[in-house]
């Protein structure tokens, strides 16, 4: 640390003014609306016993519902991360007209209220649909083959044969609003990604493939796990854009986030609280993967 | 949870990349762009495209028909409502806990920024479950309000008087939408101010401005782009939320349903004209802030070029 960071830290704090004002209000505000609330379900599952909570947390529909919220959001974050990486190369690599407009539609999910992306996606992928009408008997047909082929396996229960108002119609929305993610955090890494890098690589006799899959996809491996996890993360929790077009058949299409609705709406708040706890704990587990991901990723580009 | 919603302008203006000296063979490119636009096709601009032309399918009388609904009239005005309150309310949150995180040192500011970005990691649904558990009739507040000897008596019956809810009533959708509104700004200021130092402040009170006026003055026009990019993103989350307004709302029709919540019970009751005619107001919100940020990006971008050509 040089002398003048050294004298600045000692000066910082007493010139500046504010300090406490703003620290003060900061630790308030947070702690009134977030920690206490977030507390609160910690410390009212508190009350439970062991047994009801167990019975809470793990019956067969609630297993069901993790199930189905951890594969499918696996799947489309997956998904995501191929697509994603395609588009972000496109959008920082190739010039074509209407780049910027593309560029711009990317941060669609984040912008759309979930509940019309959940109508608009159903509109576009129901059997009558937009796009269903075509999709649908071709989604049905393939289904059916793959039962025929490999009878071994329940194929049409694993997959369901409609594309909305089934498992297919969560993986389209959990797809959806994890969109940007992946591009979001693959695409500064691939514009700072330094030419010389290939050029070497080039010059070295490496052909193409073999410079995108040994110099180029190791270099921006930090950023697309990241952009993996936050889509995986988001995924877990949506419950807005899914409701619309899962058709919520409980142990086959029906979401965590939405069986805690379901709770309290029977007035279960026992139950829908136990789950939320299992939620938040996933989700803070994540956080922190999320973080530790992030610095592993600025550490190694710093190198 | 560094950048799960939105890239910051910090990062944005770093990629200005053109093409490379090495390129893919054209076959290459091509299936990628394929790929690239399929994907863009299908999951974007079909979405949208179908927003508006459901709600325009049956003509635009129907279209205007569905603002004539004074239900539909009343959502729109408890979501700007919600939004008037809530943004505001974080905005004042996002330079405060900005101004003690960029610009002082203390023990655990690490951890503090994390906190501040936790509401994103929550579940909207278990957003919206938290109130129940603390405001709602079985939760913390119901408890005071049935308690027979409270803290403050005189509160508890002024309350009971006032009949004064949060769940089920206005208070909640607030306070919901301010929970899940919470980190927008202040995550947009943090890096943004941290980037920027604190020389041009140590200037102005040198030369004599007080506190405020350094802010006014010195700080604020520094970080108004910054401020802008927050309050648009913030805006478009509060008047779009639907999973935690939708456990703390209640559903009374003319009362508590926002926008969202009006689009699921037209759409649930079959009346696909209406809420696809509300959705395309809240598209046209979502097309606006896009938009706006492009606009405050390319600003951005500019204004940093324009500095680095004068130095």
């Amino acid at each position: 640390m040089s002398l003048s960071t050294l004298k600045s830290r000692a000066f910082r704090r007493r010139i500046l003014p504010g300090f406490g004002l703003s620290l003060g209000f900061t630790l308030a505000y947070l702690g009134l609306i977030v920690l206490i609330p977030l507390s609160a379900a910690f410390i009212r599952s508190s009350g439970m016993s062991w047994e009801e909570f167990g019975a809470a947390v793990a019956s067969p529909r609630v297993l069901a519902s993790y199930k189905l919220s951890f594969g499918v959001s696996l799947l489309a974050a997956s998904v995501n991360a191929f697509f994603g990486f395609i588009l972000a190369w496109v959008l920082v690599r190739y010039t074509f007209p209407g780049r910027g407009v593309i560029d711009a539609l990317v941060d669609l999910p984040f912008a759309l209220p979930t509940a019309v992306a959940g109508i608009a996606l159903t509109a576009i992928y129901a059997g009558n649909g937009w796009v269903g009408q075509w999709l649908e008997p071709a989604w049905a047909a393939g289904v059916r083959h793959l039962g025929e082929r490999m009878p071994g396996i329940d194929w049409a229960g694993w997959l369901g044969t409609k594309l909305a108002f089934d498992r297919a119609g969560v993986f389209i929305a959990l797809t959806f609003i994890g969109l940007p993610f992946v591009v979001r955090t693959v695409q500064p890494v691939i514009a700072e990604l330094q030419p010389e890098l290939e050029e070497a690589a080039a010059t070295l006799g490496a052909n193409r493939w073999q410079t995108m899959t040994r110099v180029i996809l190791p270099e921006l491996m930090p950023a697309l796990i990241t952009g993996f996890a936050l889509a995986f993360a988001r995924a877990l929790g949506e419950y807005g854009s899914v409701v619309f077009i899962a058709g919520n058949q409980p142990m086959h299409s029906e979401i965590t986030p939405l069986l805690i609705i379901t709770k309290l709406e029977q007035y279960d708040y026992r139950g829908a609280t136990a789950i939320a706890c299992v939620m938040l704990v996933a989700s803070f587990v994540l956080l922190l993967l999320i973080n530790l991901l992030q610095k592993w990723s600025r550490r190694y580009h710093q190198v | 949870m560094a950048g799960p919603t939105t890239t910051s302008l910090a990062v944005k203006s770093a990629q200005a990349a053109g093409p490379r000296t090495i390129r893919n063979p054209w076959w290459v490119r091509v299936a990628f762009m394929t790929i690239a636009f399929a994907f863009v096709a299908f999951f974007l601009v079909l979405p949208l495209a179908a927003v508006f032309g459901e709600a325009l399918r049956k003509g635009v009388g129907a279209f205007f028909l569905a603002f004539a609904d004074p239900d539909a009239l009343s959502a729109i005005k408890l979501t700007l409502t919600t939004a008037a309150i809530a943004v505001p309310a974080n905005l004042v949150f996002g330079v405060a806990a900005s101004w003690c995180i960029a610009k002082f040192d203390f023990r655990g500011k690490s951890i503090l920024t994390t906190l501040i970005d936790l509401p994103f990691a929550v579940s909207p649904v278990i957003s919206g479950l938290i109130y129940v558990l603390v405001f709602g009739a079985q939760g913390w507040y119901g408890q005071y309000l049935n308690a027979e000897a409270p803290w403050f008596p005189a509160l508890q019956a002024w309350l009971i008087a006032q009949d004064f809810k949060i769940i089920f009533a206005v208070p909640g959708i607030v306070l919901a939408t301010i929970f899940v509104t919470f980190p927008f700004v202040a995550r947009e200021l943090i890096p943004l101010m941290q980037a920027q130092g604190s020389d041009e402040e140590y200037a102005a009170l040198t030369l004599g401005a007080n506190g405020w006026q350094t802010f006014w003055y010195v700080t604020l026009p520094n970080i108004k782009w910054g401020l802008f990019y927050g309050v648009i993103l913030c805006n478009a989350r509060a008047m779009g939320e639907f999973g935690a307004v939708s456990v703390v709302s209640g559903h009374i029709r003319g009362e508590t349903n926002t926008m969202p919540l009006h689009v699921e019970i037209l759409y649930n009751e079959y009346n696909f004209v209406a809420a696809f005619a509300v959705s395309s107001l809240l598209a046209l919100l979502a097309l606006v802030t896009l938009v706006l940020k492009s606009f405050i990006e390319w600003q951005h971008t500019r204004s940093r070029s324009l500095k680095a050509s004068e130095s």
